[in-house]
C-alpha cells in the first residue's frame, strides 16, 4: 500500500489510449462546457473574486464603518506606501523570506535523504519506515503547533529536560525554564523544526517514487564504473530527478512562505515581534479593535504576488512535463 | 560481520531512527494524554504512563472545555466537512468528467487556472471573504464555511478525479452506447462505479481540508456553539495553557481520525501533487 511508485507510474491522465488525446465523438459540443460550469463558477465567486476584491481594497480606506455600508474611499497608494516606508513591514518580510529559506532547505535536504534511505531498505523494513514518516505528514497544522508547544514547554517540557540533560559547558544550563515562545529566534527555531517535522515526508516519499522510476542498468553501470554513493546521486539520480525536484522545490517554497496556522498557534497575535507576512496582513485586519481591512489587504497583496510568481515556476514545470495540452 | 552485513546495519538502524523521530510528536502527545498530572509534569519524563487513566478523555468529553462536551464541536465539525465532502465531490465529478473525456477550447486553460488557485495563500483570502460574508449574513453559520471549504477543496479534488475518469477504458462506455444506453445512464451505470475509489480518495481528502482548517472558521464563527474542533483547540490551548493532560486528549480525539483516513490516501496525494513530474 505504500508502494508510491506504484502510483505515480500509473499516474493518471498519461494512459495515451484513454486519455483525452483522442477527439470525442457525437458528443454535443456544449457537453464539456456545461459539465465544468458549476466547478468553474465556484471558482470563480470563491477565489477569484477574493483576490480581484484584495487588490481592490489595498487601494481603499476600508475599516469598521465600511461593514457597516458606507462606501470605502479610494485612497491611491498610500497603503502601500505606508506599509514600504514601515521597519516592522520590513521586519515580517525579513522573517518570511529567512524562514522560508532555511524551512525549504531544510524539509529538501532531509526530505531527499530520507527518500534515498527508503530505496535502499528492504522491502518491509521500508514500509514500516514510510509507514511512520506518513504519520507526521498526516498530522494537522493545530495538533502540530499544540504538540511542539508541549514539547518546549517551560513546565514539564520534554525539550528542556533533555537539553538540561546535556553537559553546561556544551549546551548551557536552565532550559528546563527557557521560554521559547518570546522571542523571534526561538520562536522561529522551533515553528522550523515543526515544520520541517511535517513537510519532510512529502518530499521523501515524492523522491522515492521518482527513484523507482530510474531504469536499474543505470545504478548498475554506476557501480562498475567505481562510483560512490555520492557520485551516483549526483551523476545518475539527481539528473534523472531533476524535473521531480523542481516540482518539490517550488511546492515547498509556496507552503512555506504563507505558513500560518503553527505560528498563529504557537506564538499567537500577542507576540507582535515574531510576526510574518501572513500574521501581520492578519492581524492588521483582524487583530485589534481598530480593523484597518485596507491596510490588511495591501500586506497579503505583496504575500500573494510573491506567492503567484513562485506559482508561475511550478505552472510551467507542471505544464512542460504533463500531457496537459 | 561482512562490510555488507555491517552496511545493511547501519541502514537499518538510521531506518529506525527516522522512524522513530517521525512517530515521536504524536506518541508523545498520545502518553501525556493518558498520564495523570504527577507523571506529566514529573520531574524525570518517561516514554509510557506508569498508571494510565482516561480521565484527561473524560474532562473533555463531559464539557470540560468551556462547559461544552466536545461531541458538539466534533458534530460541527463533521456537519462541515461532510457538506464539503459532497458539494467539492459533486462538482469536482463533473468537472473531472468534461477534462478527462472531452477535447474542448479553454480546457488547457482550466487546468493552469486549477494549479494557480490551488496555491493562492487562504490567509490572504480571509480579509475579502470575511466582509463578503458579513454582507450575506453568513458570518456566524457552518453553510457559509462549507461554501468556503468547498472553494479551497475543489481545484486539488477536479485535479485528482480527472486521472481516475480517464483511467477507465472509454471502450467501455463505447459499448454501452452501442447497447443503446444514453450519455446519463452510462454515466451512472458505467463511469461512476469505475471512479467510485478515486471519489472516494478525493473525498477523504476534502474532509481532511475542513476537518483541519482553523483559521476561517476562527475568523468567522463567532458564537461558542458553531465552533469546530480546531477552534475548541486552540481556544483551549490559549486560555489554559499548562493543563496538558486535557488538551493532549483533545489533540489525540482530533487527530486519529485524520491520521487513519492519510494512510488511505496518501498515494493519490503524492500522484496528484507531482503528477507527470515522474517519467515512467
Amino acid at each position: 500500500m505504500l508502494d508510491t511508485a506504484q502510483a505515480v507510474r500509473r499516474a493518471p491522465g498519461r494512459t495515451r489510449s484513454s486519455g483525452p488525446a483522442r477527439p470525442a465523438r457525437r458528443r454535443p459540443r456544449l457537453g464539456p462546457y456545461l459539465l465544468i460550469l458549476p466547478a468553474l463558477a465556484t471558482i470563480a465567486v470563491l477565489l477569484i473574486w477574493p483576490v480581484v476584491q484584495i487588490a481592490r481594497m489595498s487601494f481603499q480606506d476600508v475599516g469598521l464603518r465600511q461593514l457597516r455600508g458606507e462606501p470605502a474611499e479610494n485612497v491611491g497608494l498610500a497603503n502601500y506606501r505606508q506599509i514600504l516606508g514601515d521597519g516592522f513591514f520590513w521586519t515580517t518580510v525579513r522573517h518570511t523570506v529567512l524562514f522560508a529559506a532555511v524551512a525549504v532547505a531544510a524539509t529538501l535536504v532531509i526530505g531527499t535523504l530520507v527518500g534515498l534511505l527508503l530505496g535502499r531498505l528492504g522491502r518491509r523494513m521500508s514500509a514500516i519506515v514510510a509507514g511512520g514518516v506518513l504519520v507526521a505528514w498526516a498530522t494537522p497544522p493545530v495538533t502540530a503547533a499544540v504538540i511542539f508547544s508541549w514539547l518546549f514547554g517551560t513546565t514539564g517540557g520534554l525539550v528542556g529536560w533533555l537539553l538540561d540533560l546535556l553537559p553546561d559547558w556544551l549546551v548551557g544550563g536552565g532550559w528546563q525554564n527557557y521560554n521559547w515562545f518570546s522571542s523571534p529566534l526561538p520562536d522561529y527555531t522551533v515553528l522550523t523544526i515543526c515544520v520541517v517535522w511535517m513537510s519532510f515526508p512529502f518530499i521523501a516519499v515524492s523522491v522515492l517514487a521518482g527513484l523507482r522510476t530510474v531504469p536499474g542498468e543505470l545504478y548498475e553501470a554506476a557501480r562498475v564504473d567505481g562510483a560512490g554513493g555520492w557520485t551516483t546521486f549526483w551523476k545518475v539520480s539527481f539528473p534523472m530527478l531533476r524535473p521531480v525536484f523542481g516540482v518539490l522545490l517550488a511546492l515547498s517554497v509556496i507552503w512555506d512562505f504563507r505558513v500560518f496556522t503553527q505560528l498563529f498557534v504557537m506564538s499567537g497575535l500577542a507576540n507582535s515581534d515574531s510576526f510574518n507576512l501572513s500574521l501581520y496582513a492578519y492581524s492588521t485586519a483582524f487583530g485589534s479593535l481598530n480593523a484597518k481591512y485596507g491596510l490588511g489587504s495591501a500586506i497579503a497583496m505583496v504575500l500573494t504576488v510573491i506567492v503567484l510568481i513562485v506559482t508561475a515556476v511550478y505552472t510551467r514545470l507542471i505544464v512542460r512535463q504533463e500531457e496537459i495540452a | 560481520m561482512s562490510s555488507r552485513r555491517l552496511r545493511r546495519v547501519a541502514l537499518n538502524t538510521t531506518g529506525v531512527a527516522v522512524l522513530v523521530v517521525s512517530v515521536f510528536p504524536v506518541f508523545w502527545m498520545i502518553s501525556t494524554a493518558f498520564k495523570p498530572n504527577e507523571e506529566i509534569f514529573s520531574a524525570t519524563p518517561h516514554p509510557i504512563p506508569y498508571h494510565p487513566t482516561l480521565r484527561h478523555f473524560d474532562f473533555v468529553l463531559n464539557g470540560g472545555v468551556a462547559g461544552v462536551s466536545f461531541w458538539h464541536y466534533f458534530v460541527n465539525s463533521l456537519v462541515v466537512a461532510t457538506g464539503t465532502v459532497v458539494v467539492s465531490g459533486l462538482l469536482a465529478l463533473l468537472a473531472a468528467t468534461a477534462v478527462a473525456r472531452f477535447r474542448f477550447r479553454f480546457r488547457t486553460t482550466f487546468l493552469i487556472l486549477l494549479l494557480v488557485v490551488q496555491m493562492v495563500p487562504p490567509e490572504a483570502l480571509v480579509i475579502p471573504m470575511f466582509i463578503d460574508l458579513r454582507h450575506l449574513a453568513l458570518l456566524n453559520s457552518l453553510i457559509g464555511l462549507t461554501a468556503v471549504y468547498v472553494g479551497f477543496a475543489l481545484p486539488f479534488g477536479i485535479w485528482m478525479l480527472r486521472g481516475f475518469v480517464a483511467a477507465v477504458p472509454r471502450e467501455l462506455e463505447d459499448a454501452a452506447a452501442l447497447d443503446g444506453a444514453g450519455p446519463v445512464q452510462t454515466f451512472f451505470r458505467v463511469l461512476l462505479p469505475l471512479v467510485a475509489p478515486g471519489l472516494v480518495a478525493t473525498s477523504i481528502f476534502s474532509f481532511i481540508t475542513a476537518w483541519n482548517e482553523l483559521i476561517f472558521a476562527f475568523t468567522f464563527l463567532k458564537d461558542q456553539d458553531k465552533a469546530t474542533l480546531p477552534i475548541m483547540l486552540e481556544f483551549f490551548f490559549g486560555r489554559s495553557g499548562n493543563d496538558w493532560g486535557p488538551i493532549m486528549a483533545a489533540s489525540t480525539l482530533l487527530t486519529l481520525p485524520v491520521i487513519a483516513f492519510f494512510l488511505l490516501v496518501q498515494r493519490r496525494m503524492v500522484s496528484g501533487l507531482v503528477a507527470g513530474a515522474v517519467k515512467g
